[in-house]
């Protein structure tokens, strides 16, 4: 019997031939990462009990990217705690000011993370780097805490379930339309504890930022991890990055054991719209009654990268928000946001009404940048929709494509660009 | 023996309505607390007898967020247990390291009613429904969890390695 890739990276950082679904292991760790939000209790956590010894700063990597540019002096004090942490310590990767962007848009692009890692975060969107065919998966602040002393985590070998994704995408069908319509299809739990391989023509015909859209919701299925076997695209996405990291490349046997395996044909998928209060709530963009909204935002770790900008130009080029509507735009990166202004991107979106925001995670948790008032609607291209999300609790969030969230902003109501 | 009356909550209790993110800048269990469910039941912490009562709750409970300010507010608020159908696996992993208590049950879970008193053993997993006498088992603990509990959290257990080793 085979393994899946999840599997394998699994038992090369336990030291062992194969692992199986269900085992307990102890395992090394390549990247260990934390915000502005899990590193604080991780860092008094340790201090508090007087606890010195850091082993392995380079594998630390702390992103100051939740509550920033500082929104009150309590996440001010939050990152001064973090930026002397990493100072004490020795730990090359600290991002804060003009360095920062969304944790999991950062690490990739600066090639902190490749292919046949194991990663963990103190933030559940670590699944992110699946797509790089890594094993990446969230846990809490405390899990960290320990990582960072011992080197090493526990964790339970998931099951694997397999997504082949076959067939023609429509128009403005994306990754995260594809991601969409699966949780809608299993649901919010249906992943819980388990691994979710995506593969098949469809998967390789993605392009990376897709892909990290796919992955980076791994975790609104309750999945351990997200994963995509790495091909010549990851590659060369990893070659760009620069990074001297080792890559190893791990890809499932074929006669691995799965729990069960989805055949996808996406024919048929059109653009999804998640609605409150569940990501697993998706209906067709083209099926839904007339929604209002007041507010867009387009960026987050989902589709914060070049591409979802692309894309979101493309359908603001030459029009104007809707009066009504704000139009809040998030770059992940500094990268992220240097490219779009070299390409005319930014330019686009102020013409079109919009606000450029620093890089960063700006409303998606709520936190600041744009929180929504009560009864407020938003159509947003984050992950999550649950009550109380962006802002009071009687506003409403709606998941979408970039493509859908420009086009809503100029309608003012949710709509696809066919129908503007 | 842990002991308290039920509160009782759905399916997919998710950490935003656990802990909304605008309270996240604090760490300390107490302020958190104060805010605990706010989204789903602003007077939640006033249905909490501090030290009595055990939270009850459906499917998928935890989900979302790696927030560990989620089961710290739950246990800031005096909650000694949490029993639900099943766990998110972030905040199980979360709850067991700070030391709060959970247990996993879906037969416990739809059959407590609000204001049930229960008790459970946390040795041998079984829950108790004094009110109507029911008796339920829930799964018992891997012996590595076991060993974390007992310790009293993860980084009781770390603190020990990294001072044997000292
Ligand atoms: S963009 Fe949103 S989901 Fe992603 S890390 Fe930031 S807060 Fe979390």
């Amino acid at each position: 019997m085979g393994m899946t890739i999840t599997e394998k990276i699994i038992a090369a950082h336990a030291g062992k031939e194969r692992v199986f679904p269900g085992e307990l292991v102890q395992v090394t760790v390549d990247v260990m990462l934390a915000n502005d939000i899990t590193a604080p209790l991780s860092i008094k956590e340790l201090e508090k009990r007087g606890i010195t010894t850091i082993p392995y700063p380079e594998r630390i990597v702390l992103v100051a990217d939740h509550n920033t540019p500082a929104r009150d002096i309590p996440s001010a004090e939050n990152v001064k705690l973090m930026r002397e942490f990493a100072k004490k310590h020795g730990i090359p990767h600290f991002f804060e000011g003009g360095a920062v962007g969304i944790e999991h848009v950062l690490l990739p692009e600066l090639g902190l993370v490749v292919p046949g890692d194991l990663v963990i975060g103190a933030d559940s969107h670590t699944c992110t780097y699946g797509a790089l065919g890594a094993f990446a998966t969230g846990m809490g602040s405390t899990d960290l805490a320990a990582s960072w002393v011992l080197g090493e985590t526990w964790l339970r070998v998931p099951e694997s379930l397999k997504f082949v994704l076959s067939g023609e995408r429509r128009p403005f069908v994306t990754g995260k339309d594809l991601i969409l319509f699966i949780i809608g299809e299993i649901g919010v739990d249906g992943a819980r504890y388990c691994a979710m391989e995506f593969a098949g023509p469809v998967v390789s015909s993605l392009s990376m930022d897709e892909r990290f859209t796919m992955t980076n919701m791994a975790i609104e299925a309750g999945a351990k991890n997200g994963i995509i076997a790495p091909d010549e695209k990851t590659l060369a996405y990893v070659r760009e990055t620069g990074t001297s990291r080792p890559v190893r490349v791990f890809t499932s046997d074929p006669d691995a054991e799965w729990k069960n395996v989805f055949e996808i044909d996406v024919t048929s998928i059109e653009p999804q719209v998640a609605f409150p209060h569940l990501p697993s709530n998706t209906r067709s963009v083209y099926g839904i009654p007339k929604i209002e909204i007041d507010q867009v935002v387009i960026g987050s770790c989902t589709n914060g990268r070049i591409e979802d900008l692309r894309m979101a130009a493309a359908v603001l080029r030459g029009r104007k928000v809707h009066p009504k509507v704000r139009l809040l735009i998030f770059p992940g990166s500094p990268k992220v946001l240097r490219q779009a202004e070299e390409e005319g991107l930014i330019r686009v979106f102020l013409e079109a009404g919009g606000v450029i925001a620093p890089p960063s995670c700006g409303p998606c948790l709520g936190g600041h940048l744009g929180v929504l008032a009560s009864f407020e609607r938003c159509a947003a291209t984050t992950n999550r929709n649950f009550i109380g999300r962006m802002g009071h609790e009687t506003s409403e969030v709606y998941l979408v494509n970039p493509y859908v969230a420009a086009s809503s902003a100029v309608a003012g109501y949710i709509t696809a660009p066919d129908k503007l | 023996m842990i002991r308290g009356k039920a509160v009782v909550f759905g399916d997919n209790v998710d950490t935003d309505v656990i802990i909304p993110a605008r309270y996240l800048t604090s760490t300390d269990p107490k302020e958190l607390a104060r805010h605990c469910m706010e989204g789903l039941d602003p007077q939640f912490p006033e249905r909490v007898t501090p030290g009595a009562t055990i939270l009850v709750a459906g499917k998928n409970f935890g989900c979302g967020s790696s927030r560990e300010h989620a089961p710290l507010a739950i246990k800031g608020c005096g909650v000694v247990a949490v029993i639900a159908a099943s766990f998110a696996r972030i905040f199980f992993r979360n709850a067991i390291n700070i030391g709060l208590p959970i247990l996993e049950s879906e037969e416990a879970a739809s059959r407590i009613r609000e204001g049930d008193m229960v008790s459970i053993d946390l040795a041998t997993g079984e829950i108790r429904n004094e009110t109507t006498g029911e008796v339920f088992q829930a799964q018992a603990f891997p012996p590595f969890l076991q060993e974390i509990i007992a310790a009293g959290g993860l980084m009781n257990l770390v603190e020990k390695r990294v001072k044997a080793n000292s």
